[in-house]
């Protein structure tokens, strides 16, 4: 019998995630730091109105696009949030940010295209551009850069092969933000080099200093960026799976049709829920933004207390802190506080070898589960240090 | 930075205000000292415990009277602390609508609250009229809903 599988798939690595979500569910009673997505129940007006949306009969597909309404709110949030004006057919509502990475790099990637990746970073744009038959051209973020990316590396990292960038910022799992002055120097390398960009903005709303600012807002970029956005992180709303991008209406529209021949549509009730979200959900982003930005706080002051170095992060909802100076790697310390102390956080190198040394920790959490999840990781500290 | 306090304190009275100072990125002391002050210009006026009476063998009823009465010289003021010195009175509202104020009383049964209105409120000569309204089950109080249910976290232990 022959081989059913792909050369291509079986090449792929399994999420490091994964590996390391099978552990921790073997143990009964562990406290999880590991979760990436927020830990606040949608807001009720915007489960409402996917619950009218039901009753009401609106169960059929939308357009492939998505619903015209929702695309207008999501050209007006882009217009209020970035001063950057798209029209309907400049987006596309896809099944979570994920299917906007996953179609944005097929509908732009050719084989043997390279595509710059920072790391860490999210899971899955390595397999996706691997999937794409792109070749993914890794960069390691330092932490004496706060783990933003740097024109420097980008430069050292361009062939005449390199097609797209990847920026992924604010950015899971670092929490790192790009500031408008970093984004600038990045930009420039952009139109010089006649390279595209892929910004996963998926966690926008949730910086902690100045306002997010998006690269396709600074000059010659519109026209060279794909944004993706959703509705996971902002309103709450990761089971939804709901997500977009937008950018120009060649590449959009390209992206369209392997999304109309994949998926057809965006789930029909999640997106009336997102118009509710987009058109009275502020006050939602505040407040979860709010809380967040407290515990983050509470952490570093935590972590300083408990002699655990950690850049400041801005961004996200995770912390991550630097555990070299115990001698041990990322797993070997996740393990550990695991077994040990049933704490479960996730390894920097989930997210790429650049993350050795580093452990993501997730805020996504009440205070008194971070509380007492800290005292534990204070404990398991105490004995590496013995 | 007081409104930010607040804003902790109303959710959680008990916290340690070492907590909210890291949460806020300010010294304890510094907390500690707003605190102290907003309790001196009665800005924060007690701090008090969310019970659900209902699953405690504690008998007890609640009322919502709804009180009309003659407008008086000097305002409302005066009427409102005639009503709102009885200890049986929880809350003293005044409102817009049809009527003047909104009452929460509270009694052991619903004769003590019946005879609290007929022989202590409704006999006030400012007040015109009256109606009782008995609590059946409170659901939600102070923004809590007091049974919920879903206290458990239905995330997966690790996600990316």
């Amino acid at each position: 019998m022959r081989n059913p599988l792909s050369v291509m798939v079986q090449e792929i690595e399994p999420s490091g995630i994964r590996k390391f979500f099978d552990i921790v569910t073997e143990m009964k009673d562990a406290i999880s730091l590991g979760v990436g997505e927020p830990d606040f129940d949608t807001p009720w007006h915007i489960r409402e109105e996917a619950i009218y949306s039901l009753e009401k009969g609106r169960t059929f597909y939308t357009s492939n696009s998505g619903l015209v309404e929702l695309r207008k709110e999501i050209c007006n949030y882009m217009k209020h949030s970035q001063g950057l004006e798209y029209n309907i057919n400049e987006t596309l509502v896809t099944v979570g940010g994920s299917e906007a990475i996953d179609i944005a790099l097929r509908a732009m990637i050719d084989p043997g295209d390279e595509v710059l990746i920072p790391q860490p970073s999210f899971v899955s744009y390595v397999p996706c551009t691997q999937l794409a038959y792109g070749v993914p051209v890794t960069i390691a973020l330092r932490e004496e850069d706060q783990f933003r990316l740097t024109k420097e590396q980008v430069l050292s990292a361009i062939t005449e092969k390199t097609k797209l960038l990847v920026l992924p910022f604010p950015n899971n799992p670092t929490g790192a933000i790009m500031e408008k002055g970093d984004l600038v120097e990045i930009a420039k390398v952009c139109v010089e080099h006649d390279i595209y960009v892929l910004s996963d903005e998926i966690y926008a709303e949730l910086t902690y200093k100045d306002k997010h600012i998006s690269i396709a807002a600074l000059p010659g970029m519109r026209e060279r960026t794909i944004v993706i956005n959703g509705f996971s992180k902002a309103y709450a709303m990761t089971g939804w799976r709901l997500g977009y991008a937008v950018g120009p209406e060649y590449i959009i529209s390209q992206m369209m049709k392997i999304h109309q021949f994949a998926i057809m549509c965006a789930p029909t009730n999640s997106q009336y829920a997102a118009v509710e979200a987009l058109r009275n959900g502020d006050k939602d982003i505040t407040m979860m933004r709010e809380e967040y930005d407290k515990r983050r706080r509470y952490l570093m002051q935590a972590f300083q207390n408990m002699g655990l170095e950690c850049f400041e992060p801005f961004g996200a909802f995770y912390v991550f802190p630097s555990i070299k100076r115990f001698g041990i790697t990322s797993e070997e310390f996740a393990s550990g506080l695991l077994k040990q102390e049933k704490v479960a956080v996730v390894p920097g190198t989930a997210f790429g070898q650049s993350g050795e040394g580093y452990l993501r920790i997730s805020y996504a959490y009440s205070l008194e589960n971070l509380k007492l999840a800290l005292s534990r990781i204070e404990n398991y500290i105490k004995t590496l240090d013995r | 930075m007081r409104e930010k306090i607040l804003g902790i304190l109303e959710k959680n009275g008990r916290i340690d205000l070492g907590d909210v100072a890291a949460m806020l990125g300010v010294t304890e002391a510094e907390v500690a000292n707003e605190v102290t002050q907003m309790e001196k210009e009665n800005i924060i006026c007690g701090y008090h415990t969310l019970i659900n009476w209902d699953k405690t063998s504690d008998e007890r009823v609640t009322a919502l009277i709804e009180v009309k009465v003659t407008p008086q010289r000097g305002g409302f003021d005066q009427v409102a602390q005639r009503m709102y010195r009885f200890e049986e009175v929880d809350a003293v509202y005044l409102i817009s609508g049809s009527c003047d104020f909104t009452l929460i009383i509270r009694g052991k049964t619903m004769k003590e609250v019946a005879q609290f209105v007929s022989g202590k409120l409704s006999v006030l000569d400012a007040v015109r009229g009256t109606a009782t309204n008995f609590v059946l089950k409170k659901y939600k109080d102070h923004g809590t809903i007091l049974d919920d249910d879903k206290n458990t976290d239905e995330r997966m232990l690790v996600t990316p």
